[in-house]
């Protein structure tokens, strides 16, 4: 067994430390140390977004992030982009426009979409597109994904 | 008298998805999101063989290491299982033989992944290699070691489907002209995000719960018994959300059951989750396909016949294969009248991953020949693609000549609406060259008619309601809720039949020990039928609270009727009861009211053999153009908008009609542009999302859906389904879009950039010119 030592992060704006083995990854620093399953193990090799979560704000996979590159950093999650009581804005957007079906997809997304809209508030369409381009989605054809971010982005 | 009905408050609206909320906070529970006390990792060794001879496998050294708490091989459980009760020729680990790379051979739990893993390593394997069969049309023939015994006279062949009806060879005699189309497709597949994942618990009380990624239930809780030798009443399945199906977790799949049986062994909990590669070996995508189309028509472009063969790749095992060989040619029936057909269809064992359902199964790769095959008819005929098919559309409640049931059928009016709103007229062989407009049609059934087990005689659909003091309605049904939105669906028939609030109708999670069967999800069958028992359970229980208001206000139950949240007199609406005022004057002498819906589908189809495989109560139908810009120079090529026509009847849930029309679209793309499985030999070249490419955002055309049905006589509400039919459309309107943009005809797909540049230069060099390109 791996020598576990502590590691030391923000958690959805909490300090954390944990133990943590050397080559932990941080997909399953989250889902299996901390249950927190809200962030998606859809594919293992970086291929599909659904782990996506912010690392000092910005999307990252945390299926090919070593636990240990988060030391001293902000992590965010799906978790953490949702108001105790309620949705946020991108949220209700999401579910306002029918852009959720299986639902395995839409945390990443919501996190690729939150990324976007705290760097540019107003996105074009194109700008939804390429934001979202590390992300896929088998059930929608991302119609009604780009028409939630664009709508919760609408001035 | 009859009471006027209120005006409808959800149906035919724009509905949120109910699990919406919970799917886009991370709080929606997947199988794999869930763990038991104790809970064991079960991991599986799949063969590195295509075709080989088990001898023997030694488990002893994984057996004695710690950590590790049982092993299972093939001999373990061999009790054969599939999908169709007549086609049983799997099982849960090889016996005797390994069939394809990643055919699973053995299975360990044990505490930790690693050593789960390490466990794995330490078995032996002895095999002897056997003759790889990996060409389908070599299988028709007799080999010297076939890969099933049950292959037909010494041969590959797994079903072979030989039909004829009128008089083919005299219809083709006496046409003024025939068309003839050689379609190849490579094979696809599901590609759904989440992982395929079983979890499974054994308890002391006898009893075994099983939590698996499954759009069927029903037949993996029937599998399950079958094999493990465990009574279904003592097997408890439960369906958490489902991260996509499209038809991949349709069949009861091996590392289910292996699941299970691991934790019959241990008597503990165990967790299979398969890894991407997992689940393209697991594949039962759509089949590798090569059909030949020949087409006969009249002069002024009436259709006389179809003769259509097909050679399917079935892969290792049967899966639906006897279903998908009869709907490669019996999906042609319609949206056309064809008074002669012939098909001969055959389905061919190799030594790949299984081939099984995949969205718009068995209709897809056949529709696209055919509609391309039309394309070309219409050219030779001069006439337009759009007034050839028009003229040939089967009219409403008739019958094809194969025996198939058509009630009701929008397909001219979606001819009408796609040719309008696409600017057809102005665009077809006018734009410049490079730049073109396709028509391509479909047809799909609205749930098979037939359900898979006929025994016992059951209905196809059952839906259970409880409505207590609390004021809450549960819905209890097995229908499987794979991200199509069945559940929203199913909560707004259940409010919209008793006026009240979405809110008060909570649709529990399928849960074989309280959800009444329902057969699942497939063949597009949930919204027709799960409807229909909705429908009439919902009545049961407003048939209830009607005669609790009788009571309550001293009008007839026949002048009464459900208003918002009430119960009104309908000619004097200011006179209304609160529901719960109703609901607790019903309860008073039975307590909480339970009622029951339960749905079949009717008699058809005629009586020869294969005659109920395609019959459906009611079928959609589609037109779509599709508009596409080509660039000639590197044979890149663009969809730039879809225009889909769509007869679903009376959309119930346009936002999740919409959906379902934009995700088929996404999946039809996919298969022409690029997806297929790629093999080198038998090995799959291609196992992970990276190298399997599903289009990205910025690939989608922009999508004009335009819901054009009539209410279908039959369906709930006046519905019929939107699940499968909307892909059908998307290849063969992208094919013809491409000849028309450059004169090029496709029908190998998928359609690459470099099959489009040997097109053009094909072309060229036969000195035929195109809109001056």
């Amino acid at each position: 067994m791996a020598e576990r030592r502590e590691l030391s992060f923000r958690l959805n704006g909490h300090p954390r430390t944990v133990p943590c083995a050397d080559e932990r990854l941080l997909l399953d620093l989250l889902r299996e140390d901390l249950e927190m399953t809200g962030t998606k193990r859809g594919c293992d090799l970086g291929t599909c977004g659904c782990c996506a979560v912010l690392i000092d704000g910005r999307p990252s996979l945390s299926c090919l992030t070593l636990a240990r590159r988060i030391e001293g950093r902000e992590i965010t999650t799906i978790e953490g982009l949702t108001p105790p009581s309620g949705l946020s804005p991108l949220q209700k957007a999401f579910v306002a426009a029918g852009a959720t079906q299986c639902g395995f997809c839409t945390p990443g997304f919501i996190v690729a979409a939150s990324a976007l809209l705290a760097a540019t508030p107003h996105p074009t369409r194109e700008q939804v597109v390429a934001a979202l381009g590390g992300n896929l989605c088998r059930c929608t054809g991302y119609t009604k994904i780009i028409e939630a971010v664009q709508a919760a982005g609408s001035p | 008298m009859a009471v006027p009905e209120p005006p409808r408050r959800l149906l035919g609206g724009r509905i949120p998805y109910i699990d919406g909320p919970l799917k886009v906070t991370g709080r929606a529970e997947y199988t794999d999101d869930l763990r038991r006390p104790g809970q064991l990792v079960g991991r599986i060794l799949r063969s590195p063989y295509a075709h080989a001879r088990i001898l023997s496998i030694d488990t002893a050294a994984a057996e004695r290491m710690p950590g590790v708490h049982a092993v299972l091989v093939g001999s373990d459980y061999p009790i054969p299982f599939g999908v169709l009760p007549i086609t049983h020729d799997e099982t849960a680990l090889a016996v005797g033989k390994t069939r394809y790379i990643g055919d699973m051979v053995a299975a360990v739990a044990a505490d930790s992944e690693g050593t789960a893993e390490e466990a794995l390593r330490a078995i032996r394997v002895e095999v002897e290699r056997l003759p790889e069969h990996l060409d389908p049309d070599a299988g028709t023939r007799p080999v010297a070691e076939p890969i099933h015994a049950r292959g037909l006279n010494g041969t590959n062949v797994q079903k072979e489907v030989l039909q004829h009806f009128g008089d083919v060879d005299r219809a083709f005699r006496e046409a003024a002209v025939s068309v003839a189309v050689h379609g190849n497709y490579a094979g696809v597949t599901h590609a759904f995000t989440e992982p395929l994942v079983t979890l499974a618990e054994a308890t002391p009380d006898g009893r075994l719960t099983v939590w698996s990624a499954t759009q069927v239930p029903h037949y993996l809780h029937r599998s399950l018994s079958e094999v493990l030798g465990v009574p279904m009443h003592r097997i408890r399945v439960i369906k958490p959300e489902v991260g996509g199906g499209f038809g991949g977790k349709s069949d009861p799949l091996p590392h289910e059951i292996v699941c299970a049986a691991l934790a019959l062994r241990t008597g503990r909990a165990v967790k299979i989750l398969c890894d991407r590669e997992d689940v393209f070996l697991t594949n039962h995508g759509r089949h590798p396909t090569r059909n030949e189309v020949r087409i006969a028509a009249a002069a002024d472009g009436t259709l006389l016949a179809y003769d259509i063969d097909a050679v399917i790749d079935g892969g290792a095992w049967s899966s639906f294969g006897v279903v998908t060989t009869y709907y490669n040619g019996v999906l042609s029936m319609g949206p056309y009248r064809v008074p002669n057909f012939r098909y001969r269809g055959r389905r061919v064992y190799t030594n790949k991953p299984p081939s099984g359902a995949m969205r718009a199964h068995g209709g897809t790769n056949l529709r696209y020949s055919i509609e391309v095959a039309l394309d070309e008819l219409a050219e030779r005929l001069r006439i337009d693609p759009f007034d050839l098919r028009s003229h040939n559309a089967l009219p409403p409640n008739s019958t094809t000549v194969n025996g198939f049931r058509i009630t009701s059928t929008s397909f001219r009016a979606c001819l009408a609406a796609a040719r309008e709103r696409s600017g057809w007229d102005a665009k077809f062989r006018k734009l410049p060259f490079g730049r073109g407009v396709g028509l391509g049609c479909g047809f799909y059934i609205s749930g098979s008619n037939s359900p898979i087990h006929f025994t016992p005689k059951m209905p196809q659909c059952t839906v259970h309601l409880k409505a207590d003091m609390d004021g809450g309605i549960a819905v209890h049904s097995m229908q499987a809720d794979i991200g199509q939105g069945s559940n929203t669906l199913l909560a707004a028939i259940v409010a919209e039949v008793l006026g009240v609030d979405l809110e008060r109708v909570h649709v529990v999670r399928v849960d074989s020990d309280i959800s009444p069967v329902d057969i699942g999800s497939y063949s597009s069958r949930v919204t027709f039928m799960m409807g229909n028992a909705a429908r009439r359970a919902a009545e049961a229980l407003r048939a209830l609270l009607l005669r609790a208001a009788r009571d309550l206000t001293g009008y007839p139950v026949e002048q009464l009727r459900m208003g918002h949240e009430c119960v009104e007199v309908a000619h004097r609406p200011e006179i209304r009861v609160g529901f719960l005022e109703v609901l607790h004057k019903a309860m008073e002498r039975t307590g909480a009211l339970q009622t029951s819906g339960a749905y079949t589908s009717p008699p058809m189809g005629g009586t020869h053999k294969g005659a109920r495989a395609g019959t459906a109560p009611a079928y959609s139908f589609a037109a779509y153009v599709a508009e596409v810009e080509v660039d000639a120079e590197t044979g890149q090529y663009r969809a730039e908008k879809i225009w889909a026509a769509f007869d679903c009847g009376r959309a119930l849930n346009r936002l999740a009609v919409e959906g379902q029309i934009e995700g088929s679209i996404h999946m039809g793309l996919g298969q022409f542009v690029g997806e297929a499985m790629t093999y080198r030999g038998p090995r799959l070249l291609n196992p992970s999302l990276l190298e399997y490419k599903i289009p990205m955002p910025g690939q989608m055309p922009e999508v004009e859906v335009l819901l054009v049905g009539d209410d279908d006589p039959e369906g709930p509400f006046g519905a019929k389904e939107a699940g499968e039919g909307p892909l059908i459309a998307t290849l063969p309107a992208l094919g013809n879009a491409l000849y028309d943009a450059i004169g090029v005809r496709f029908l190998d797909l998928p359609v690459t950039p470099e099959k489009v540049l040997r097109g053009l230069d094909r072309r060229r060099a036969e000195g035929r010119s195109w809109k001056g390109g």
